[in-house]
């Protein structure tokens, strides 16, 4: 009896956080739209709904209706799943960020994250990385050059900053003694405890990288409109289309979650109940990405392979260094 | 090697933020997006749109088809027919204007001596098929008692009755 109730708790929880990430990836496309035009001084969705807040909504019907076309010469199966490898890492990742303290429910104590995982950090730097084969296999399987061309570009632009992602945490796991998210959260309760300020350069390059992981501009060499017309996905429509789109911005959210998470104290905050303060800081996070988007020029391709592996690699691993150098001596 | 990572530092320190900077202030400002076909623009008043046939306040037509405005249209856009009405006054029985050829000079406007056709303030031309293009009078005579404003004031007294 007691195992009916965990299995029903864990897929409550599971079927919460799956909404709450697909509003989310509805409502940042919106968010997106609305910064991204003010910031051109447009106003963005205003048509359906107040403020277009039913745009997300328009657009998904939308979708569902348009025609979904197959190139003749795409590999059919493939093509057909690429969308769902690309969708899946960025809901994955979720499983492991806390979302608030533990909440008295029924008699049971519920612990606000799906699994605490002992190897969090890790666990997340391997579904992350798991997108870029929807990517790279959609981009393969469309059966188009340009399609193929924005995969390849994905999966080369992957290995020139994975390593200095991963590299980037090695400090704070250093400091924090534990890989488990839950730990993490827990030592970061008071606001100088944010490990953005015990360790910014680890923050810093954890974050453009989080950056470049989600294919966002400045680093969307996969899409690439300007010379590669959509990338990948220049031969998807319909449902399939949009589920690499749902895939990108759960990757997005993932990785704001996974900032919040690890420098910015997670769901601590001195008043609301801790869910807020998460939602607030990945807002914020979102926020950023659109901002840097609205902001900075993509940069060439080879200035991304100079900047993972000249600089953000060096630099990742200097800073382990005198982590452990400022660690021993404290 | 320490030059790229004093530029780095330079970049990420001073450059970046001032870039983030430069986009994040126009988020305050006003938007320039005028909703079209929701909220249309008012034009300036001596805009030069589709044109309209004005009327005696008592509802006559002002036209007596001189074809003047014709002569002096420059893309010879204008057709006329004369007729007469049983009280032996001028009128056209035939009034058209291509709409296509007409390049809105607003001479016809000022070529007019009795103050008949005006240069409106509609501005959607499109159409569907070419014939729609050609005006004819019925579709510029305003409608006799006026429900909008007029666009221009007509400064001629009201003409007496014979």
């Amino acid at each position: 009896m007691a195992d009916l109730t965990f299995v029903a708790i864990i897929t409550a929880k599971v079927i919460v956080i799956f909404l709450a990430v697909m509003i989310g990836v509805a409502y940042s496309t919106w968010l997106e739209r609305k910064l991204l035009g003010h910031i051109q001084h447009r106003m963005g969705p205003t048509y359906v709904g107040p403020f277009g807040l039913l745009q997300p909504l328009a657009d998904g019907l939308k979708l569902l209706f348009k025609e979904d076309l197959v190139l003749s010469r795409a590999e059919r199966t493939i093509h057909a799943i690429a969308p769902l490898i690309a969708f899946v890492p960025g809901f994955l990742a979720f499983a492991v960020v806390p979302i608030g303290e533990p909440i008295e429910l029924f008699g049971y104590t519920i612990p606000l994250t799906i699994s605490d995982l002992n190897i969090g950090i890790l666990f997340i730097l391997a579904t992350t990385s798991l997108g870029v084969y929807g990517i790279a296999l959609g981009g393969w399987a469309s059966g188009s050059k340009y399609s193929l061309l924005g995969g390849i570009r994905s999966s080369a632009q992957m290995i020139s900053y994975e390593v200095s992602y991963g590299l980037a945490l090695v400090p704070i796991v250093m400091m924090a003694g534990t890989f488990s998210l839950k730990e993490i959260v827990a030592q970061q309760a008071s606001v100088w405890d944010w490990y953005v300020f015990k360790n910014p350069v680890a923050f810093l390059i954890f974050w453009i990288c989080a950056i470049a992981e989600t294919n966002r501009s400045p680093f969307d060499m996969a899409e690439a409109e300007s010379e590669l017309v959509g990338g990948y996905l220049t031969e998807y429509s319909s449902m399939r289309f949009s589920m690499f789109f749902i895939g990108e911005y759960a990757n997005m959210l993932t990785a704001a979650a996974v900032v919040v998470t690890i420098f910015f104290g997670g769901w601590n905050g001195p008043f609301w109940p801790g869910p807020w303060w998460l939602v607030a800081k990945v807002i914020f996070f979102m926020a950023m990405y659109i901002w840097i988007r609205a902001t900075f020029p993509r940069v060439r391709y080879d200035q991304l392979m100079e900047l993972g592996w000249k600089v953000f690699f060096p630099i990742a691993l200097l800073n382990v260094l005198v982590t452990g150098i400022v660690m021993y001596l404290w | 090697m320490w030059r790229t990572f004093i530029d780095i530092i330079k970049t990420t320190v001073f450059a970046l933020p001032v870039g983030l900077y430069t986009s994040i202030k126009h988020l305050f400002k006003k938007p320039v997006t005028r909703k079209y076909p929701r909220e249309k623009m008012e034009m300036a008043p001596r805009y030069r749109g589709l044109h309209y046939l004005e009327r005696y306040d008592d509802g006559t037509e002002r036209c007596v088809c001189c074809g003047l405005c014709a002569a002096a249209c420059p893309a010879d856009a204008i057709y006329m027919e004369p007729d007469e009405n049983d009280k032996g006054e001028r009128l056209a029985k035939v009034y058209e204007i291509n709409i296509i050829r007409c390049i809105f000079c607003g001479f016809c406007e000022e070529a007019c001596p009795e103050e008949a056709i005006f240069l409106g303030h509609e501005y959607e031309l499109a159409d569907d098929r070419r014939d729609k293009f050609i005006r004819s009078k019925d579709d510029m005579l305003v409608g006799h008692p006026r429900k909008d404003r007029p666009y221009k004031t007509i400064h001629r007294r009201v003409r007496k009755h014979y």
